[in-house]
């Protein structure tokens, strides 16, 4: 009990620095250097590869739906926050819309993720009750649904059809997605440590050793497939505020299959490893690769196979040599902890002096 | 051996700063915002060439007596909006002073609150949709916009055509098609026509059955504003079926794709279009473009593969020519040639383009009221110009 | 015009894109018979065969390049079977089937990257290509033959999987893994036999495909790709007949729906035929039962 609650004393004095730290360099670079940029992308899509890996890692359900629970979130929090004098000129082929009040940004965001947890509360109802791959192909299904019925004409005044949303409350500090998602990963991983969370890993060990130790099968995936989407919902709210606008086609299943990527690269059922996951693949996706993209010349010599798209290709590439080679990710299912590496530098200099 | 290797790196990495001949007080970025892959990357790799040949005639300004380099910063938004939000964000990073861009009016409106946020001016060359410039207070235009090319095209097609019935097919989830689809039919029913209205799914390859369903509402035109990837196929589907049923689009069409998709068929294309190469009025200014762009294009194999393999000159081309020089106008006016500074100068600027005069209104779009009416010749890659309306 | 005649046109288009979705779904049902993977690379390597055929007329006579792009497409299915999953022939479901996805992944940026991300049109094929009127629809021969040809291709190869020793290797290993592993059949070559089948019916299938629809892009695979799947387990994935009859009955469905004004939801409504199959009889039309094993 006391390493616990030490461990939460240290773990708290270190989210204190982090904050501390970006402050001071928000404050000391300007705000638009690709660094900032990466740190605010980063940060989004590490809380929603968490919330992916609460499904797909630690609960064992194969879900391919995430990109749709997002979809839901981002929309959900668009419409429900567009200033109502902007509304006549972005809806403007609907006279404005229909909703004609906007919440703040807050509110708006926790209505995104409870929206997303209801809509997965209710297509969890049938879906759960099938097993790996169907779950696979269901969700991936479902997500495609909902794209076609947000961009359905007849939905217009209320989602705007196929024309973008914009105009929604952003945020210009990375102090607040890092709050944000500070918080969600937070309360995930309290949920994974508590007895639901012995449950579900139960459930993705053994699913009928765990059922015949009285575990509530039903009860467990769907509150895993809930909240995972409770926070997939937030997290398309806060990918909407860091885009400033939004539409349909952003989230595709090929959204999906990055976050899974990620996940997959960080280490199925490691909240850690989603989290540096997340951050490597958003800064060498749009950051560190990015030279790949560009001819480049030495003197005269023109650098071969370097041009538009060669980024993606080795980017590509490294995922599948993770995918084949280092099947458990950087941090198989293990946590990142300051006592292991302790104790791991220890033992090398034990090591050494023995 | 290890240092001599590192020296020789790092001289050889220092070459392209000790090239730099020419004594400059600065540069100033002109970023290029443009599909260069994707559904449009056609039509976005000759707006483009525009900017380039621009580029090529004016390469550096003189401000306050100092002579500034003008450098372009190219990157791909492939039309998408999922894709372009990152992509502004590399323009951003990469400190450009102001934007041009972006054929595709979704991803200029995507991009928009990025450029707006870092403070950059943007010109938009071919984006038509109203809410690109529409409370965008950064953004402005210098093409017509949808609402006045929906009502060309729909009168085009109610008084001169004799159609009584159109239908509609858009791409859904395009902010493009949608827009110019809603100004079309609300000109169109206004006339008093009627309109039977379709959309499509990203990714469909069969349009058989929408083709089918224009003949069975009895329409007497289809009109189609779609990228050129799905139009060719459109067009190749209504070729084999023997569709007598003409079509009308918007400027997207006005392509070297569609006019190959067209050639051997009876199939009868309109679109409208920003300028016309063959235009026996056009102004000075328009027939040196076209003599000057054509020897640009054919001296570089590069350039002329990026214009589809043949010389003819899109409408986009000139546009984006007249983007540039519009920005080089505001540039100009400036003490620096700093972003704040161009966004300051650019409401006041006046410059006589390829494409016509260039002054904006108070939302930021060129006051601009004349369009073209081509249709596209099945016999040779040509363009027929049929006629320019303007629509008070 | 009465009902019939009006609906023909669609019902034609239909059972063409029908087609052209079984001889990819034959690919999916083959490969998930055996291994129980969802062979999510599938629909790319359909893609690229189409791109093959871009690349290889564009400087080879039809003789050469029809053979060739089938011969490339075969190799590809094999190299990226033995590359990409037979490493993982022991690891859990999940993982194999992530490395699918990121085949799929790699593929699409690979042909992004070699076209430059610009659409190319297909080469025209004589004969097939013209155009031919029946009844009250005009449309291209290929249209016409597609259905033929895959009734006529299935056919054949319920022949090889029902009367030959392959089959019944095949047959085996689809029953029991391990079992059939023990009674002597080398795993390895029934595996690649069905990539290799199923990636020549891809490639037969982009043949037909794009001669109808002549533009090719790095994309365009992924939702024949999905619907082909929709197809495999509507009919009872593993069943060779059930993915030839979904696949039938999603292309004419889906055109219907497009005649009958809800385009928006022709996407949708494939998708939510899948759920809803698979909640009502989750092994599909012709599906066996499956017993769960502890």
């Amino acid at each position: 009990m006391n390493t616990k609650k030490r461990g939460l004393v240290i773990g708290l004095i270190l989210l204190a620095l982090l904050f501390a730290g970006l402050y001071i360099l928000e404050n000391t670079i300007s705000s638009s250097t690709m660094l900032i940029t990466i740190l605010k992308k980063g940060v989004i899509y590490a809380l929603i590869a968490v919330s992916m890996n609460l499904l797909n890692g630690f609960t064992g359900l194969f879900s391919l739906g995430q990109a749709g629970f997002m979809l839901i979130g981002a929309y959900t929090y668009a419409i429900l926050t567009i200033p109502v004098n902007m509304r006549g000129m972005i809806y403007q082929y609907y006279d404005g819309g229909i909703v004609q009040f906007a919440l703040p940004a807050i509110i708006g965001i926790l209505c995104a993720g409870l929206l997303a947890a209801f809509f997965a509360f209710l297509v969890g109802l049938p879906v759960l009750r099938l097993k790996s791959d169907y779950l696979a192909i269901a969700t991936l299904g479902f997500a495609e649904i909902i794209r076609a019925i947000i961009q359905y004409e007849g939905l217009g005044p209320l989602t705007n059809g196929s024309n973008l949303l914009r105009r929604f409350p952003t945020f210009q500090s990375v102090l607040y997605p890092f709050a944000a998602a500070a918080i969600c990963i937070g309360a995930i991983l309290l949920l994974i440590n508590s007895t639901y969370g012995r449950a579900f890993k139960a459930i993705r060990d053994d699913e009928v050793a765990a059922e015949a130790m009285g575990i509530n099968l039903f009860f467990h995936k769907q509150l895993s497939f809930v909240v995972s989407s409770f926070f997939a919902g937030i997290g398309g709210a806060l990918l909407a505020m860091y885009q400033g606008s939004i539409q349909v086609a952003t989230f595709k299943s090929a959204m999906t299959y990055e976050i899974l990527l990620i996940v997959v690269i960080g280490g199925m059922g490691s909240v850690t490893g989603s989290v540096i996951a997340s951050f490597l693949f958003v800064a060498s996706s749009e950051w560190w690769l990015r030279f790949l993209d560009n001819e480049m010349f030495i003197g005269t010599f023109q650098v071969p196979l370097l041009r538009s798209g060669f980024r993606m290709v080795v980017f590509s590439v490294i995922i599948m040599a993770v995918v084949l080679f280092y099947r458990r990710g950087i941090m198989g299912d293990k946590e990142f902890s300051l006592t292991r590496v302790r104790n791991r530098l220890l033992n090398r200099k034990a090591g050494r002096n023995a | 051996m290890k240092k001599t290797l590192a020296l020789l790196l790092v001289l050889m990495l220092m070459v392209p700063f000790l090239a730099l001949g020419e004594e400059y007080a600065g540069t100033i970025t002109i970023g290029i915002f443009e599909p260069a892959s994707g559904d449009n990357a056609a039509g976005g790799k000759q707006e483009t060439l525009g900017m380039y040949y621009a580029n090529s005639l004016v390469g550096s300004v003189e401000l306050n007596g100092k002579n500034y380099k003008l450098e372009v910063s190219e990157v791909d938004n492939q039309t998408s909006a999922d894709k372009a939000p990152a992509a502004a964000q590399t323009l951003v990073g990469r400190n450009v002073n102001v934007v041009l861009g972006t054929y595709g009016s979704g991803a200029s409106m995507a991009a928009a609150p990025i450029f707006e946020a870092a403070g950059i001016p943007a010109i938009g060359a071919s984006c038509t949709n109203p809410g690109v410039t529409l409370g965008s207070p950064l953004y402005w235009r210098i093409c017509y916009t949808d609402d006045f090319q929906g009502d060309v095209l729909a009168n085009f097609a109610f008084n001169d055509l004799g159609v009584k019935v159109a239908y509609t097919l858009n791409m859904l989830g395009e902010d493009y098609g949608a827009g110019l689809v809603n100004y079309f039919t609300r000109a169109f029913e206004k006339l008093g026509g009627s309109v039977v209205a379709d959309t499509f799914p990203e990714g469909t390859s069969d349009f058989t059955a929408y083709l089918q369903n224009a003949v069975n509402a009895n329409a007497g035109v289809i009109f189609s504003p779609s990228s050129t990837t799905y139009a060719s196929l459109m067009l190749g589907q209504a070729k084999s079926m023997n569709l007598a049923l003409p079509f009308v689009a918007g400027d997207t069409w006005a392509s070297l794709v569609i006019l190959e998709a067209v050639q051997g068929s009876d199939l009868k294309v309109y679109f409208s279009d920003f300028f016309n190469e063959n235009d026996e009025n056009a102004s000075q200014v328009s027939k040196d473009f076209v003599t000057g762009f054509k020897a640009w294009l054919n001296a570089n194999p590069q350039n002329l593969t990026n214009n589809g393999g043949k010389d003819i000159i899109a409408a986009v081309s000139a546009l984006g020519y007249d983007a540039y020089m519009t920005a080089v106008e505001a540039i100009k006016a400036t003490e620096n040639g700093s972003k704040e500074q161009i966004a300051e100068a650019l409401p006041a600027v006046s410059y006589n383009g390829v494409t016509g005069m260039i002054v904006f209104d108070e939302n930021g779009d060129a006051k601009k009221d004349i369009a073209y009416i081509n249709i596209a010749d099945t016999k040779s890659l040509n363009y027929i110009f049929v006629t320019t309306t303007s629509i008070q | 015009m009465n009902g019939f005649e009006r609906l023909f046109p669609y019902l034609l288009a239909g059972v063409s894109v029908g087609g052209q979705y079984a001889l990819i779904a034959i690919g999916y049902t083959m490969v998930y018979g055996i291994l129980r993977l969802i062979n999510f690379a599938h629909g790319d390597i359909f893609t690229v065969a189409g791109f093959f055929m871009v690349y290889m007329s564009a400087t080879m006579p039809l003789v050469v390049s029809i053979p060739l792009t089938i011969i490339l497409t075969v190799l590809l299915g094999f190299t990226v079977e033995r590359v990409a999953y037979k490493p993982l022939r022991e690891a859990p479901r999940m993982s194999i089937m992530i490395s699918a996805i990121g085949v799929s992944y790699l593929l699409q940026n690979l042909m992004w990257y070699v076209t430059g991300g610009l659409a190319k049109q297909y080469p025209v094929l004589p004969w097939l290509s013209n155009s031919v009127t029946i009844l009250s629809a005009t449309t291209k021969i290929v249209t016409i033959v597609t259905p033929l040809l895959t009734v006529a291709l299935v056919l054949l190869l319920l022949q090889l999987i029902n009367h030959t020793k392959t089959g019944m290797a095949m047959r085996a290993v689809s029953r029991d893994f391990e079992t059939a592993k023990l009674m002597g059949i080398k795993i390895d070559r029934v595996i690649s036999i069905s990539f290799i089948i199923g990636s020549f019916l891809a490639a037969a299938g982009s043949l037909l495909y794009f001669t109808n629809y002549p533009t090719v892009t790095p994309t365009v695979g992924a939702m024949p790709g999905l619907k082909a799947f929709v197809a495999a387990v509507f009919g009872g994935i593993g069943s060779i007949p059930g993915a030839v009859v979904g696949a039938f009955l999603i292309g004419i469905s889906e055109n219907l729906i497009k005649a009958f004004g809800y385009s928006t939801f022709s996407d949708a409504f494939t998708f939510a035929l899948l759920i809803v199959i698979l909640l009502v009889r989750p092994t599909g039309l012709f599906g066996e039962k499956t017993i769960d094993k502890v």
